[in-house]
Protein backbone atom coordinates (compact mmCIF):
# COMPACT_ATOMS: atom_id res chain seq x y z
CA UNK A 1 0.00 0.00 0.00
CA UNK A 2 2.69 2.34 0.78
CA UNK A 3 4.66 2.19 -2.98
CA UNK A 4 0.83 3.32 -3.80
CA UNK A 5 0.52 5.94 -1.54
CA UNK A 6 4.27 7.28 -1.62
CA UNK A 7 4.40 7.50 -5.23
CA UNK A 8 0.08 8.73 -5.75
CA UNK A 9 2.05 11.19 -7.60
CA UNK A 10 3.53 9.01 -10.31
CA UNK A 11 0.63 6.89 -10.70
CA UNK A 12 -1.74 9.80 -11.08
CA UNK A 13 0.27 10.72 -13.77
CA UNK A 14 0.80 7.37 -15.36
CA UNK A 15 -2.81 7.09 -14.97
CA UNK A 16 -3.87 10.61 -16.84
CA UNK A 17 -1.64 9.87 -19.48
CA UNK A 18 -3.03 6.81 -20.39
CA UNK A 19 -6.77 8.49 -20.04
CA UNK A 20 -5.67 11.20 -22.22
CA UNK A 21 -3.84 8.56 -24.77
CA UNK A 22 -7.15 6.55 -24.85
CA UNK A 23 -9.57 9.31 -25.24
CA UNK A 24 -8.12 10.69 -28.55
CA UNK A 25 -6.75 7.87 -30.20
CA UNK A 26 -10.61 6.73 -29.96
CA UNK A 27 -11.86 9.98 -31.13
CA UNK A 28 -9.40 9.30 -34.41
CA UNK A 29 -9.47 5.68 -34.69
CA UNK A 30 -13.58 6.36 -35.08
CA UNK A 31 -12.97 8.90 -37.62
CA UNK A 32 -10.64 7.06 -39.82
CA UNK A 33 -13.11 3.69 -38.67
CA UNK A 34 -15.69 5.24 -40.07
CA UNK A 35 -13.91 6.86 -43.67
CA UNK A 36 -12.70 3.11 -43.91
CA UNK A 37 -15.82 1.29 -43.51
CA UNK A 38 -17.33 3.83 -45.92
CA UNK A 39 -14.33 2.59 -48.69
CA UNK A 40 -14.65 -0.89 -47.62
CA UNK A 41 -18.65 -0.87 -48.15
CA UNK A 42 -18.30 1.37 -51.25
CA UNK A 43 -20.16 0.28 -54.81
CA UNK A 44 -17.13 1.37 -56.12
CA UNK A 45 -14.28 -1.87 -56.54
CA UNK A 46 -11.25 0.53 -56.36
CA UNK A 47 -12.43 2.15 -52.86
CA UNK A 48 -13.70 -1.87 -51.30
CA UNK A 49 -10.00 -3.11 -52.79
CA UNK A 50 -7.73 0.07 -51.01
CA UNK A 51 -9.84 -0.26 -47.76
CA UNK A 52 -9.80 -4.30 -47.67
CA UNK A 53 -5.73 -3.46 -48.26
CA UNK A 54 -5.29 -0.58 -45.93
CA UNK A 55 -7.21 -3.43 -42.99
CA UNK A 56 -5.55 -6.17 -44.15
CA UNK A 57 -1.95 -4.51 -43.52
CA UNK A 58 -2.83 -3.04 -40.15
CA UNK A 59 -4.42 -6.06 -39.13
CA UNK A 60 -0.88 -8.40 -39.73
CA UNK A 61 1.35 -5.46 -38.31
CA UNK A 62 2.72 -5.84 -34.92
CA UNK A 63 1.46 -2.04 -32.96
CA UNK A 64 5.22 -2.08 -32.24
CA UNK A 65 6.51 -2.18 -35.88
CA UNK A 66 4.31 0.62 -36.62
CA UNK A 67 5.83 2.68 -33.54
CA UNK A 68 8.94 1.39 -34.18
CA UNK A 69 8.48 2.76 -38.15
CA UNK A 70 6.85 6.67 -36.79
CA UNK A 71 9.14 7.46 -33.75
CA UNK A 72 12.34 6.36 -35.51
CA UNK A 73 11.32 6.82 -39.58
CA UNK A 74 9.45 9.87 -39.72
CA UNK A 75 12.76 12.22 -38.43
CA UNK A 76 14.89 10.17 -41.01
CA UNK A 77 12.41 11.94 -43.47
CA UNK A 78 12.87 14.91 -42.31
CA UNK A 79 9.15 15.06 -40.70
CA UNK A 80 9.76 17.02 -37.38
CA UNK A 81 8.28 18.56 -34.86
CA UNK A 82 5.18 16.38 -33.99
CA UNK A 83 5.52 15.29 -30.28
CA UNK A 84 5.98 12.27 -29.21
CA UNK A 85 2.38 12.23 -27.64
CA UNK A 86 0.85 13.47 -30.68
CA UNK A 87 2.77 10.65 -32.70
CA UNK A 88 1.57 8.13 -30.42
CA UNK A 89 -1.98 8.88 -30.48
CA UNK A 90 -1.82 8.99 -34.09
CA UNK A 91 -0.10 5.10 -34.49
CA UNK A 92 -2.57 4.25 -31.88
CA UNK A 93 -5.47 5.53 -33.90
CA UNK A 94 -4.61 4.82 -37.02
CA UNK A 95 -4.12 0.95 -35.92
CA UNK A 96 -7.35 0.64 -34.04
CA UNK A 97 -9.14 2.06 -36.78
CA UNK A 98 -8.98 -1.03 -38.71
CA UNK A 99 -10.59 -2.71 -35.90
CA UNK A 100 -12.83 -0.30 -35.47
CA UNK A 101 -13.66 -0.41 -39.44
CA UNK A 102 -14.02 -4.37 -39.15
CA UNK A 103 -16.55 -4.20 -36.20
CA UNK A 104 -18.77 -1.72 -37.84
CA UNK A 105 -18.80 -3.48 -41.32
CA UNK A 106 -19.77 -6.77 -39.54
CA UNK A 107 -22.52 -4.66 -37.87
CA UNK A 108 -23.71 -3.46 -41.56
CA UNK A 109 -23.04 -7.72 -42.62
CA UNK A 110 -25.70 -8.14 -39.98
CA UNK A 111 -28.55 -6.28 -41.48
CA UNK A 112 -30.71 -8.38 -43.95
CA UNK A 113 -30.49 -7.41 -47.64
CA UNK A 114 -34.59 -7.20 -47.15
CA UNK A 115 -34.33 -4.93 -45.03
CA UNK A 116 -32.24 -2.31 -47.74
CA UNK A 117 -34.34 -4.12 -50.60
CA UNK A 118 -38.14 -2.96 -48.59
CA UNK A 119 -36.71 0.47 -48.29
CA UNK A 120 -35.87 0.84 -51.74
CA UNK A 121 -39.34 -0.80 -52.94
CA UNK A 122 -40.58 2.15 -49.99
CA UNK A 123 -39.08 4.96 -53.02
CA UNK A 124 -35.95 5.71 -50.23
CA UNK A 125 -32.88 6.60 -51.74
CA UNK A 126 -29.48 5.35 -50.84
CA UNK A 127 -28.88 7.98 -48.67
CA UNK A 128 -32.16 7.32 -47.02
CA UNK A 129 -32.01 3.62 -47.14
CA UNK A 130 -28.29 4.42 -44.92
CA UNK A 131 -29.40 6.68 -42.58
CA UNK A 132 -32.77 5.37 -41.83
CA UNK A 133 -32.36 1.56 -42.12
CA UNK A 134 -29.33 0.09 -42.60
CA UNK A 135 -26.83 2.19 -40.30
CA UNK A 136 -29.44 2.32 -37.04
CA UNK A 137 -29.21 -1.74 -37.17
CA UNK A 138 -26.17 -1.80 -37.82
CA UNK A 139 -24.55 0.24 -35.20
CA UNK A 140 -26.92 -1.64 -32.75
CA UNK A 141 -24.91 -4.61 -33.62
CA UNK A 142 -21.78 -3.37 -33.69
CA UNK A 143 -21.52 -2.00 -30.17
CA UNK A 144 -19.69 -5.51 -28.52
CA UNK A 145 -16.78 -5.61 -31.26
CA UNK A 146 -16.64 -1.51 -30.76
CA UNK A 147 -16.52 -2.41 -27.20
CA UNK A 148 -14.04 -4.97 -27.47
CA UNK A 149 -11.97 -2.40 -30.08
CA UNK A 150 -11.90 0.39 -27.42
CA UNK A 151 -10.50 -2.16 -25.04
CA UNK A 152 -8.12 -3.32 -27.27
CA UNK A 153 -6.93 0.55 -27.94
CA UNK A 154 -6.63 1.05 -24.00
CA UNK A 155 -4.04 -2.21 -23.77
CA UNK A 156 -2.09 -1.73 -26.45
CA UNK A 157 -1.88 2.68 -25.61
CA UNK A 158 0.55 0.60 -22.79
CA UNK A 159 3.27 0.66 -25.82
CA UNK A 160 3.20 4.40 -25.75
CA UNK A 161 5.24 4.21 -22.79
CA UNK A 162 7.92 2.55 -24.30
CA UNK A 163 8.45 5.40 -27.03
CA UNK A 164 8.49 8.57 -24.32
CA UNK A 165 5.21 8.66 -23.64
CA UNK A 166 4.43 9.17 -19.57
CA UNK A 167 1.58 6.86 -18.79
CA UNK A 168 1.06 4.01 -16.98
CA UNK A 169 4.05 1.28 -18.43
CA UNK A 170 6.45 4.43 -17.94
CA UNK A 171 4.99 4.68 -13.62
CA UNK A 172 6.05 1.04 -13.48
CA UNK A 173 9.25 1.07 -15.49
CA UNK A 174 10.69 4.31 -12.81
CA UNK A 175 9.48 2.16 -9.60
CA UNK A 176 11.18 -0.84 -10.85
CA UNK A 177 13.92 1.12 -11.25
CA UNK A 178 14.01 2.85 -7.82
CA UNK A 179 13.79 -0.21 -6.52
CA UNK A 180 10.53 -1.15 -5.47
CA UNK A 181 9.23 -4.79 -5.08
CA UNK A 182 8.36 -5.95 -9.08
CA UNK A 183 5.28 -7.57 -7.86
CA UNK A 184 3.45 -5.27 -5.95
CA UNK A 185 4.09 -2.26 -8.53
CA UNK A 186 2.79 -4.87 -11.30
CA UNK A 187 -0.21 -5.29 -9.04
CA UNK A 188 -0.95 -1.46 -8.85
CA UNK A 189 -0.13 -0.83 -12.32
CA UNK A 190 -2.57 -3.96 -13.03
CA UNK A 191 -5.23 -3.11 -11.08
CA UNK A 192 -5.22 0.52 -13.00
CA UNK A 193 -6.15 -1.62 -15.94
CA UNK A 194 -8.48 -3.50 -14.77
CA UNK A 195 -10.61 -0.88 -13.19
CA UNK A 196 -10.28 1.20 -16.06
CA UNK A 197 -11.12 -1.92 -18.44
CA UNK A 198 -14.08 -2.49 -16.33
CA UNK A 199 -15.43 0.93 -16.47
CA UNK A 200 -15.10 0.79 -20.37
CA UNK A 201 -16.48 -2.69 -20.77
CA UNK A 202 -19.57 -1.77 -18.56
CA UNK A 203 -19.96 1.53 -20.12
CA UNK A 204 -20.05 -0.57 -23.37
CA UNK A 205 -22.96 -3.24 -21.46
CA UNK A 206 -24.93 -0.55 -20.70
CA UNK A 207 -25.11 1.16 -24.35
CA UNK A 208 -26.09 -2.36 -25.32
CA UNK A 209 -29.05 -2.60 -23.19
CA UNK A 210 -30.12 0.54 -24.14
CA UNK A 211 -29.78 0.13 -27.77
CA UNK A 212 -31.24 -3.26 -27.63
CA UNK A 213 -34.44 -3.89 -29.72
CA UNK A 214 -36.11 -7.06 -28.47
CA UNK A 215 -37.26 -8.89 -32.50
CA UNK B 1 -20.88 -9.21 -54.36
CA UNK B 2 -24.06 -9.90 -51.70
CA UNK B 3 -24.43 -6.00 -50.88
CA UNK B 4 -26.66 -4.78 -48.16
CA UNK B 5 -26.97 -0.86 -49.12
CA UNK B 6 -26.58 -0.92 -52.71
CA UNK B 7 -28.58 -2.32 -55.66
CA UNK B 8 -27.09 -3.07 -58.79
CA UNK B 9 -26.10 0.30 -60.59
CA UNK B 10 -27.39 1.71 -63.45
CA UNK B 11 -26.21 3.74 -66.18
CA UNK B 12 -26.09 7.06 -64.42
CA UNK B 13 -24.63 5.26 -61.00
CA UNK B 14 -22.17 3.34 -63.22
CA UNK B 15 -20.73 6.76 -64.44
CA UNK B 16 -20.61 8.26 -61.07
CA UNK B 17 -18.26 5.31 -59.86
CA UNK B 18 -16.21 5.98 -62.71
CA UNK B 19 -15.61 9.18 -61.52
CA UNK B 20 -15.16 8.12 -57.83
CA UNK B 21 -12.41 5.94 -59.12
CA UNK B 22 -10.70 8.67 -61.08
CA UNK B 23 -10.78 10.66 -57.52
CA UNK B 24 -9.60 7.96 -55.32
CA UNK B 25 -6.91 6.61 -57.44
CA UNK B 26 -5.84 10.58 -58.26
CA UNK B 27 -5.51 11.21 -54.20
CA UNK B 28 -3.62 8.22 -53.71
CA UNK B 29 -1.17 8.02 -56.78
CA UNK B 30 -0.95 11.68 -55.55
CA UNK B 31 -0.20 10.65 -51.87
CA UNK B 32 2.34 7.77 -52.95
CA UNK B 33 4.01 9.81 -54.72
CA UNK B 34 4.43 12.73 -52.16
CA UNK B 35 5.74 10.15 -49.94
CA UNK B 36 7.88 8.78 -52.62
CA UNK B 37 9.61 12.00 -53.17
CA UNK B 38 10.56 12.76 -49.53
CA UNK B 39 11.81 8.97 -49.09
CA UNK B 40 14.20 10.26 -52.43
CA UNK B 41 14.70 14.18 -51.21
CA UNK B 42 15.52 12.42 -47.84
CA UNK B 43 18.28 10.40 -49.57
CA UNK B 44 16.53 6.80 -48.02
CA UNK B 45 16.75 5.31 -51.64
CA UNK B 46 20.56 6.00 -51.70
CA UNK B 47 22.32 2.66 -52.50
CA UNK B 48 24.13 3.13 -49.45
CA UNK B 49 21.28 2.90 -47.12
CA UNK B 50 20.49 -0.41 -48.73
CA UNK B 51 23.67 -2.33 -49.84
CA UNK B 52 24.41 -3.42 -45.89
CA UNK B 53 21.36 -5.80 -46.79
CA UNK B 54 23.88 -7.56 -48.94
CA UNK B 55 26.84 -8.65 -46.20
CA UNK B 56 26.30 -11.65 -45.24
CA UNK B 57 26.82 -10.79 -41.92
CA UNK B 58 23.68 -9.06 -42.17
CA UNK B 59 21.59 -11.70 -43.90
CA UNK B 60 22.52 -13.69 -41.04
CA UNK B 61 21.61 -11.24 -37.94
CA UNK B 62 17.49 -11.04 -39.46
CA UNK B 63 17.49 -14.72 -40.07
CA UNK B 64 18.73 -15.43 -36.49
CA UNK B 65 16.29 -12.37 -35.52
CA UNK B 66 13.40 -14.69 -37.22
CA UNK B 67 14.62 -17.60 -35.84
CA UNK B 68 14.37 -15.79 -32.15
CA UNK B 69 11.29 -14.72 -33.45
CA UNK B 70 10.29 -18.14 -34.45
CA UNK B 71 11.31 -19.61 -30.95
CA UNK B 72 9.58 -17.25 -28.89
CA UNK B 73 6.31 -18.07 -31.20
CA UNK B 74 6.27 -22.14 -30.90
CA UNK B 75 6.91 -21.75 -27.39
CA UNK B 76 4.37 -19.13 -26.91
CA UNK B 77 2.21 -21.16 -28.59
CA UNK B 78 2.03 -24.35 -27.04
CA UNK B 79 2.51 -22.65 -23.39
CA UNK B 80 -0.66 -20.60 -24.27
CA UNK B 81 -2.94 -23.57 -25.82
CA UNK B 82 -1.97 -25.55 -22.56
CA UNK B 83 -2.66 -22.40 -20.50
CA UNK B 84 -6.30 -22.28 -22.25
CA UNK B 85 -7.00 -25.84 -21.35
CA UNK B 86 -6.10 -25.64 -18.10
CA UNK B 87 -8.05 -22.25 -17.71
CA UNK B 88 -10.77 -23.57 -19.88
CA UNK B 89 -10.96 -26.60 -17.84
CA UNK B 90 -11.08 -24.50 -14.15
CA UNK B 91 -13.61 -21.95 -15.77
CA UNK B 92 -16.11 -25.06 -16.61
CA UNK B 93 -15.59 -27.07 -13.63
CA UNK B 94 -18.73 -28.02 -11.34
CA UNK B 95 -16.92 -26.97 -8.35
CA UNK B 96 -17.09 -23.12 -7.09
CA UNK B 97 -13.44 -23.47 -5.31
CA UNK B 98 -12.11 -24.17 -8.76
CA UNK B 99 -14.22 -21.82 -10.85
CA UNK B 100 -14.43 -18.82 -9.24
CA UNK B 101 -10.35 -18.26 -9.12
CA UNK B 102 -9.92 -19.56 -12.54
CA UNK B 103 -12.74 -16.73 -13.89
CA UNK B 104 -10.80 -14.37 -12.06
CA UNK B 105 -7.43 -15.19 -13.29
CA UNK B 106 -8.93 -15.12 -17.28
CA UNK B 107 -10.25 -12.07 -16.48
CA UNK B 108 -7.11 -10.45 -15.02
CA UNK B 109 -4.88 -11.41 -17.57
CA UNK B 110 -7.08 -10.50 -20.23
CA UNK B 111 -7.52 -6.92 -18.77
CA UNK B 112 -3.96 -6.36 -18.20
CA UNK B 113 -1.52 -4.97 -20.71
CA UNK B 114 0.96 -7.57 -21.99
CA UNK B 115 3.94 -5.42 -22.47
CA UNK B 116 2.99 -4.73 -18.21
CA UNK B 117 3.37 -8.54 -17.95
CA UNK B 118 5.78 -9.33 -19.84
CA UNK B 119 8.50 -6.14 -18.38
CA UNK B 120 7.57 -7.14 -14.55
CA UNK B 121 8.82 -10.73 -15.46
CA UNK B 122 11.44 -9.13 -16.77
CA UNK B 123 12.57 -7.16 -13.98
CA UNK B 124 11.94 -10.14 -11.58
CA UNK B 125 14.64 -12.03 -10.00
CA UNK B 126 12.51 -15.41 -9.78
CA UNK B 127 12.46 -15.65 -13.45
CA UNK B 128 16.20 -14.90 -13.41
CA UNK B 129 17.64 -17.44 -10.87
CA UNK B 130 14.81 -19.85 -12.23
CA UNK B 131 16.53 -19.77 -15.88
CA UNK B 132 19.66 -20.04 -14.46
CA UNK B 133 19.37 -23.07 -12.28
CA UNK B 134 17.47 -25.03 -14.92
CA UNK B 135 19.99 -24.23 -17.72
CA UNK B 136 22.46 -25.71 -14.96
CA UNK B 137 20.39 -28.72 -14.43
CA UNK B 138 20.37 -29.00 -18.15
CA UNK B 139 24.07 -28.75 -18.53
CA UNK B 140 25.13 -31.00 -15.93
CA UNK B 141 22.68 -33.74 -16.23
CA UNK B 142 21.85 -34.64 -19.67
CA UNK B 143 25.32 -34.09 -21.72
CA UNK B 144 25.15 -32.78 -25.07
CA UNK B 145 21.25 -32.40 -25.75
CA UNK B 146 21.12 -30.39 -22.44
CA UNK B 147 24.25 -28.45 -23.30
CA UNK B 148 22.12 -27.74 -26.48
CA UNK B 149 18.84 -26.38 -24.84
CA UNK B 150 20.40 -24.38 -22.46
CA UNK B 151 22.17 -22.54 -25.20
CA UNK B 152 19.38 -21.82 -27.07
CA UNK B 153 16.68 -21.65 -24.57
CA UNK B 154 18.15 -20.66 -21.36
CA UNK B 155 17.55 -17.24 -21.62
CA UNK B 156 15.67 -15.14 -19.36
CA UNK B 157 14.40 -12.38 -22.14
CA UNK B 158 12.99 -15.26 -23.92
CA UNK B 159 11.45 -16.80 -21.22
CA UNK B 160 10.31 -13.22 -19.89
CA UNK B 161 8.35 -12.39 -23.43
CA UNK B 162 6.89 -16.48 -23.29
CA UNK B 163 5.42 -16.16 -20.05
CA UNK B 164 4.13 -12.93 -20.40
CA UNK B 165 2.57 -13.02 -23.72
CA UNK B 166 1.02 -17.03 -23.03
CA UNK B 167 -0.45 -15.84 -19.71
CA UNK B 168 -2.67 -12.91 -22.13
CA UNK B 169 -2.80 -15.62 -24.99
CA UNK B 170 -3.71 -18.11 -22.32
CA UNK B 171 -6.46 -16.44 -21.00
CA UNK B 172 -7.49 -15.28 -24.37
CA UNK B 173 -7.51 -18.88 -25.44
CA UNK B 174 -9.51 -20.29 -22.66
CA UNK B 175 -12.37 -17.89 -23.29
CA UNK B 176 -12.21 -19.21 -27.65
CA UNK B 177 -12.33 -23.02 -26.43
CA UNK B 178 -15.15 -21.89 -23.32
CA UNK B 179 -17.14 -20.54 -26.42
CA UNK B 180 -16.45 -23.64 -28.27
CA UNK B 181 -18.03 -25.73 -25.39
CA UNK B 182 -20.80 -23.48 -25.15
CA UNK B 183 -21.84 -24.30 -29.22
CA UNK B 184 -21.63 -27.99 -28.42
CA UNK B 185 -25.72 -29.07 -28.48
CA UNK B 186 -26.78 -30.15 -25.10
CA UNK B 187 -27.55 -33.66 -26.76
CA UNK B 188 -23.91 -34.09 -26.99
CA UNK B 189 -23.42 -33.94 -23.49
CA UNK B 190 -26.16 -35.89 -22.58
CA UNK B 191 -25.82 -38.64 -25.10
CA UNK B 192 -22.22 -38.84 -23.42
CA UNK B 193 -23.57 -39.34 -19.74
CA UNK B 194 -26.21 -42.05 -21.36
CA UNK B 195 -23.37 -44.33 -22.31
CA UNK B 196 -22.03 -43.90 -19.11
CA UNK B 197 -19.40 -41.87 -19.47
CA UNK B 198 -18.16 -39.77 -16.61
CA UNK B 199 -17.98 -35.71 -16.72
CA UNK B 200 -14.28 -36.24 -17.34
CA UNK B 201 -15.17 -38.63 -20.32
CA UNK B 202 -17.79 -36.38 -21.95
CA UNK B 203 -15.50 -33.69 -21.89
CA UNK B 204 -12.18 -35.11 -23.24
CA UNK B 205 -13.81 -37.58 -25.36
CA UNK B 206 -17.20 -35.61 -26.63
CA UNK B 207 -16.89 -32.13 -26.34
CA UNK B 208 -13.45 -30.89 -26.43
CA UNK B 209 -13.22 -32.16 -29.71
CA UNK B 210 -15.92 -30.56 -31.50
CA UNK B 211 -15.34 -27.48 -29.52
CA UNK B 212 -11.76 -27.46 -30.69
CA UNK B 213 -12.57 -27.77 -34.36
CA UNK B 214 -15.43 -25.18 -34.27
CA UNK B 215 -13.19 -22.49 -33.05
CA UNK B 216 -9.58 -23.55 -34.70
CA UNK B 217 -10.25 -20.47 -36.86
CA UNK B 218 -10.55 -18.34 -33.97
CA UNK B 219 -7.78 -20.23 -32.43
CA UNK B 220 -5.58 -19.57 -34.90
CA UNK B 221 -6.40 -15.72 -35.17
CA UNK B 222 -5.55 -15.93 -31.59
CA UNK B 223 -2.31 -17.66 -32.72
CA UNK B 224 -1.95 -14.25 -35.28
CA UNK B 225 -1.81 -12.27 -32.16
CA UNK B 226 0.72 -14.04 -30.24
CA UNK B 227 3.07 -13.56 -33.33
CA UNK B 228 2.25 -10.29 -33.05
CA UNK B 229 3.09 -10.13 -29.64
CA UNK B 230 6.67 -11.51 -29.60
CA UNK B 231 8.02 -8.13 -30.73
CA UNK B 232 7.27 -7.07 -27.54
CA UNK B 233 10.50 -8.46 -26.40
CA UNK B 234 11.88 -5.08 -28.42
CA UNK B 235 11.58 -3.84 -25.24
CA UNK B 236 13.16 -5.68 -22.58
CA UNK B 237 15.75 -6.42 -25.18
CA UNK B 238 15.57 -10.15 -26.21
CA UNK B 239 17.00 -9.86 -30.16
CA UNK B 240 14.25 -10.67 -31.46
CA UNK B 241 13.53 -9.56 -35.56
CA UNK B 242 12.22 -5.80 -34.66
CA UNK B 243 14.96 -5.54 -31.99
CA UNK B 244 17.54 -7.12 -34.38
CA UNK B 245 16.95 -4.37 -36.96
CA UNK B 246 17.46 -1.76 -34.66
CA UNK B 247 20.48 -2.97 -33.65
CA UNK B 248 21.51 -3.53 -37.28
CA UNK B 249 20.30 0.04 -38.40
CA UNK B 250 21.97 1.72 -35.47
CA UNK B 251 25.50 -0.18 -36.37
CA UNK B 252 24.65 1.27 -40.03
CA UNK B 253 26.37 4.61 -40.64
CA UNK B 254 25.10 6.65 -43.73
CA UNK B 255 25.40 10.11 -44.65
CA UNK B 256 21.54 10.43 -44.52
CA UNK B 257 21.59 8.79 -41.00
CA UNK B 258 20.81 5.64 -39.94
CA UNK B 259 19.04 3.26 -42.05
CA UNK B 260 15.82 2.47 -39.95
CA UNK B 261 13.26 2.97 -43.21
CA UNK B 262 15.20 0.62 -45.13
CA UNK B 263 15.27 -1.55 -42.05
CA UNK B 264 11.48 -1.09 -41.23
CA UNK B 265 10.61 -1.95 -45.18
CA UNK B 266 12.21 -5.67 -44.52
CA UNK B 267 11.23 -6.05 -40.78
CA UNK B 268 8.58 -4.96 -41.54
CA UNK B 269 7.15 -7.11 -44.59
CA UNK B 270 8.44 -9.91 -42.71
CA UNK B 271 6.27 -9.74 -39.93
CA UNK B 272 3.29 -9.27 -42.32
CA UNK B 273 3.93 -12.25 -44.08
CA UNK B 274 4.27 -14.18 -41.54
CA UNK B 275 1.07 -12.63 -40.05
CA UNK B 276 -0.44 -13.38 -43.51
CA UNK B 277 -0.04 -16.92 -43.83
CA UNK B 278 -1.57 -17.28 -40.46
CA UNK B 279 -4.47 -15.52 -40.96
CA UNK B 280 -4.94 -17.41 -44.77
CA UNK B 281 -4.36 -20.52 -43.00
CA UNK B 282 -7.74 -18.97 -40.35
CA UNK B 283 -9.90 -18.40 -43.46
CA UNK B 284 -9.40 -21.63 -44.80
CA UNK B 285 -10.06 -23.48 -42.39
CA UNK B 286 -13.28 -21.31 -41.63
CA UNK B 287 -13.80 -21.96 -45.59
CA UNK B 288 -14.05 -25.82 -44.82
CA UNK B 289 -16.43 -25.32 -41.83
CA UNK B 290 -18.56 -23.66 -43.77
CA UNK B 291 -18.34 -26.36 -46.60
CA UNK B 292 -19.38 -28.75 -44.01
CA UNK B 293 -16.27 -30.53 -44.34
CA UNK B 294 -13.51 -30.60 -41.41
CA UNK B 295 -9.74 -30.88 -42.08
CA UNK B 296 -9.94 -34.80 -43.14
CA UNK B 297 -13.21 -34.76 -45.09
CA UNK B 298 -15.23 -36.33 -43.02
CA UNK B 299 -18.85 -34.87 -42.98
CA UNK B 300 -19.12 -32.42 -40.12
CA UNK B 301 -22.17 -32.98 -37.42
CA UNK B 302 -23.87 -29.82 -37.95
CA UNK B 303 -25.17 -28.29 -34.69
CA UNK B 304 -27.95 -27.60 -36.16
CA UNK B 305 -29.11 -31.32 -36.19
CA UNK B 306 -31.85 -32.35 -34.38
CA UNK B 307 -30.50 -33.91 -30.91
CA UNK B 308 -33.15 -34.64 -28.87
CA UNK B 309 -34.50 -32.48 -26.11
CA UNK B 310 -32.32 -29.13 -26.60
Amino acid sequence: MEVLTDNAGLFWRGFVGTVQLMCLSTLLAFALGMLLVSFRISPVPLCRGLGATVVTVLCNTPLTVLFFGVTLGLPMLGLTGAGYFTLAVLVMGGYASAFVCEALRSGVNTVETGQAEAARSLGMSTAQTAALIVFPQAGRAAVPPLGNAVITLVKNSALAGGFSVYELFSTEKTLVERGYAVAVVFLWVAAAYVVLIAVISAGFRLLERRLAVPR
Amino acid sequence: MRSTLFEAPGPRARRRHVWYTVLVAAVTGGALCWALLRFKDAGQFDARMWEAFEYRGVQLRILTGMVDTVKAFVLAVVLSLLLGFLFAAGRLSTHGLLRRPAGALVEFFRAVPVIITVFALYATDLLRTAVTAAAGFLRENLGSPGEWAATNFASPTLWALVVGISLYNGAAQAEILRAGVGAVPKGQFEAGYALGMRKTQVMTAVVMPQAVRTMLPSIISQMVVTLKDTSLGFFIMYEELLYAGKLLAQNTATPHGYPYLPVLCVVGSLYIITCLLLSWAARRLTALEWRGLDGRGLPRVSSKMPMGSR
